[in-house]
């Protein structure tokens, strides 16, 4: 099962019934998916603003300042290991979320939402969003956020599904581990494709949005790739291969 | 210095038409961001543009009087009501050719409009710039069009360009009685009054092509801008020959019928370039020593420097057109009055119709102002525009050759034209049949979210864009039995093009001859200014 997809639908209700013209003009099924990359792509944040929010809401004094310190100094280390490898900074960075319990975790997404994701979107993204749904595609985040953090997102910008890694649970507490494979690099390329092959998709005429060389593997599996607010290295990718390039604000 | 006797036997002084012989100079002809002088065949026939006409000696003059004895309305002060919802909509930067110096004509038609609106107790003004799919234009060029003073005042929430993409911003009228739908920006169709700011720079533009077109949207566009319309069409700047018009014509008829649009159609004449290079609208045989050192100083400097440099230079050159008419009212009776001094200006009459066709192409086409001539705009120079300058009769034999001047480097502005890449690249490799590429793969750019983004937002031609350029190649590419671009310096995009390529023109014309027979005939259209043929 991909990661995230099998949770509790975060299909907005809106999304249920298509709209009018959606079902006169095409839409009995969509044949196509915008598969969009969350973290720099449609907002400015990236899972460490995530953390950091949980870090400040740790539910004691103590906690609080305890994560909140241990945060602070772990944040050049969180800068060069990323820099480095995304796959070894997701790993490491979600062993800071061990303890933590499930139904705090979902309670605190709520309000993560509106405090840092929510003011971070940039204002475009959902012009972008709402025009992939009139071309006919579904639209699916792809993040290596955890699914939780993202549910209130996906739920906002109107998408249809969500992508995203998973903590693993034992008694109700986060082991600090993320259920594999983690949804990062090559691995979001596989889970777009599994979903394309699950969901009846034709990946040629897929789209997809990212920031992030780390993303290439991502773009390149899909018919369509753009690149979204790209760093140096994408944009030059992006040149080479004559993707278009969309720099939203 | 050749005997004044020779001269006069080499051209007629009153004529447009010059057949080359043994002692012509060679022609000073536009090689995209360069020129090339090259001596022409024995026996070639070189049309040249008509001499600028006189402007209108007062152009604000000539605006009020226009708006208050126009054709087929009230004039333009008994429209006007306090109160009233009024929307001036303003052709795009796609004309004139280079953009004119300023004050640009559209801004002398606002300011006259603009005051008397104020004065009548008008104050909902909105305007709205009709690009259609074209581009939007970016602040600078938005302030450059209409002057600071208006620009300053309605910029940015009264004064914007059309978004044919605003889901909210379309609204649809009845078909027409072909079935066409027909679409207009909703602040326009809300209005009541709309005054048309145009600016005539060839035949094509104006009366209904500028409502049914301008703040229109793709559902409404694609039923003219089509193969199948193309195909039907002997010219675009003929409206009796062309299907692209009538198809116009229907729908701006039932848009006359919706709404109350006063149209002020302005004309202007040929007079491309200013003082340091207005010999390059003369005949060769006209130049003086000055302006031969000019032009070579001028083709060497420009050979010498960067392409993006040349380009850059080119562009910043104003052209001083001068008003020639200002026709207002409703549609089609200013219309006509705008052809016929359009027709005046342009036409040359020409016995009978070439085997081999020769164009210099430009710098500079209506889609790459401040951008970079791809090779689908030379594409769209060629076969489109240069092609249907006739009023019927292309100049070109059918059967024959036509032979392109550009250097067709593999050039695309990322920014300007970012869905020509990927046509280009992805789509013609695989396919050039026009019918084809509209069924498989229009819908599918026109709906690219990407292109529409970049289109809303930055300032992109539409995704469906690159369709419409090959399109409008396609009544020259049925016509033609080849193209060779003479200078090209690569293969690949000739290749991809479906053309020959040769380095000379020389070469080029041996090829053709080689193709048409010894014996055939040769026309250089020596373009630009503008120049039209009708072909007799």
């Amino acid at each position: 099962m991909l990661a995230g997809v099998g949770e509790p639908s975060p299909v907005p209700a809106s999304l249920t019934s298509p709209p009018l013209e959606c079902q006169e003009a095409r839409c009995h099924m969509p044949s196509k998916a915008a598969f969009f990359d969350v973290d720099g792509t449609l907002v400015k944040t990236n899972v460490v603003h995530v953390y950091a929010y949980y870090a400040m809401n740790r539910g004691s004094v103590l906690g609080i300042a305890g994560r909140t310190l241990s945060t602070a100094l772990s944040v050049p280390l969180f800068g060069a290991m990323d820099t480095l490898d995304r796959k070894t900074f997701n790993e490491f960075f979600y062993r800071y979320y061990a303890g933590l319990t499930e139904d705090r975790l979902v309670t605190i997404a709520e309000d993560m939402f509106e405090d840092v994701l929510q003011p971070a979107l940039f204002e475009q993204s959902q012009d972008l969003i709402d025009q992939a749904r009139r071309s006919g595609c579904k639209v699916v985040l792809v993040t290596g956020a955890l699914d939780f953090t993202m549910r209130p997102l996906a739920r906002h910008l109107g998408a249809d599904d969500l992508i995203a890694n998973k903590m693993q649970f034992v008694g109700g507490k986060a082991t600090g581990k993320v259920i594999p494979p983690i949804i990062e690099g090559a691995n979001k390329a596989n889970s777009i494709r599994a979903y394309c092959a699950k969901e009846g998709l034709t990946l040629d005429k897929c789209h997809g949005y990212s920031d992030s060389a780390s993303d290439y593997a991502m773009l390149a599996v899909v018919g369509r790739p753009t690149a979204v607010n790209p760093d140096l290295r994408l944009r030059s990718i992006a040149r080479a291969y004559n993707w278009p390039i969309l720099d939203l604000k | 210095m050749r005997p004044f006797k020779t001269l006069q036997k080499l051209y007629d002084e009153e004529s447009q038409v010059v057949i080359t012989e043994k002692g012509s100079p060679p022609r000073a002809l536009f090689y995209g961001e360069g020129f090339l002088q090259e001596d022409l065949p024995v026996g070639t026939r070189v049309i040249f543009p008509r001499p600028p006409m006189a402007g209108v000696p007062n152009v604000k003059a000539a605006i009020r009087w226009a708006i208050n004895h126009p054709d087929g309305m009230d004039p333009l002060h008994a429209l006007l009501k306090p109160g009233m919802r009024l929307t001036c909509v303003i052709d795009d930067i796609s004309v004139p050719l280079p953009p004119m110096v300023t004050p640009d004509v559209r801004q002398s038609i606002l300011e006259v409009v603009l005051e008397l609106a104020a004065d009548s107790g008008v104050d909902d003004v909105h305007l709205v710039i009709a690009n259609a799919l074209h581009r939007r234009m970016t602040e600078a060029e938005m302030k450059r069009m209409v002057g600071e003073k208006i620009y300053d005042a309605y910029y940015p929430d009264r004064y914007y360009n059309h978004d044919a993409e605003d889901p909210d911003g379309i609204v649809a009228l009845e078909r027409t009685s072909h079935g066409e739908e027909v679409s207009v920006n909703r602040r326009v169709a809300e209005s009541d009054l709309i005054v048309y700011v145009n600016v005539n720079f060839v035949p094509m533009n104006g009366g209904h092509k500028s409502m049914g077109t301008g703040v229109s949207n793709y559902a409404s566009l694609r039923h003219h801008h089509n193969p199948k319309t193309i195909r039907e069409s002997d010219s675009y700047m003929e409206p009796k020959a062309s299907a692209l018009y009538r198809s116009n014509e229907r729908i701006g008829r039932n848009i006359d019928k919706h709404l109350k649009v006063f149209h002020i159609e302005t004309t202007l004449n040929n007079r491309m370039f200013g003082a340091p290079t207005d010999f390059l609208a003369k005949r060769e045989e006209d130049y003086t020593e000055g302006d031969r050192l000019k032009f070579q100083a001028m083709r060497y400097a420009l050979s010498k420097l960067p392409r993006a440099a040349a380009r850059k230079i080119l562009n910043a050159v104003p052209a001083p057109y001068d008003v020639t008419g200002v026709f207002a009212g409703a549609t089609e009776p200013a219309h006509a009055k705008t052809l016929e001094t359009s027709w005046k200006q342009y036409v040359v009459p020409v016995e009978g119709q070439s085997d081999i066709v020769i164009f210099p192409i430009p710098f500079v086409s209506p889609y790459s102002v401040n951008s970079i001539l791809n090779p689908l705009l030379v594409q769209v120079m060629g076969l489109g525009y240069f092609f249907n300058l006739n009023r019927g009769v292309p100049l070109v034999k059918k059967g024959g050759v036509l032979i392109l001047l550009h250097p067709a480097y593999d050039e695309f502005d990322p920014e300007h034209h970012p869905s020509y890449i990927e046509f280009f690249h992805r789509l013609l490799p695989e396919t050039r049949d026009s019918m084809k590429l509209e069924h498989k793969y229009e819908k599918e750019f026109a709906e690219n979210p990407s292109y529409v983004h970049l289109y809303r937002k930055n300032n992109a031609y539409h995704g469906v864009h690159p369709f419409y350029m090959w399109y409008w190649g396609e009544n020259g590419r049925q016509h033609v039995g080849k193209v060779i671009v003479a200078g090209a310096e690569n293969n690949h995009v000739p290749a991809l093009l479906g053309w020959d390529r040769t380095d000379t023109l020389t070469e080029a014309i041996e090829e053709a001859r080689g193709f048409m027979g010894r014996s055939a005939t040769i026309s250089l259209l020596r373009i630009a200014p503008t120049v039209m043929v009708d072909v007799k």
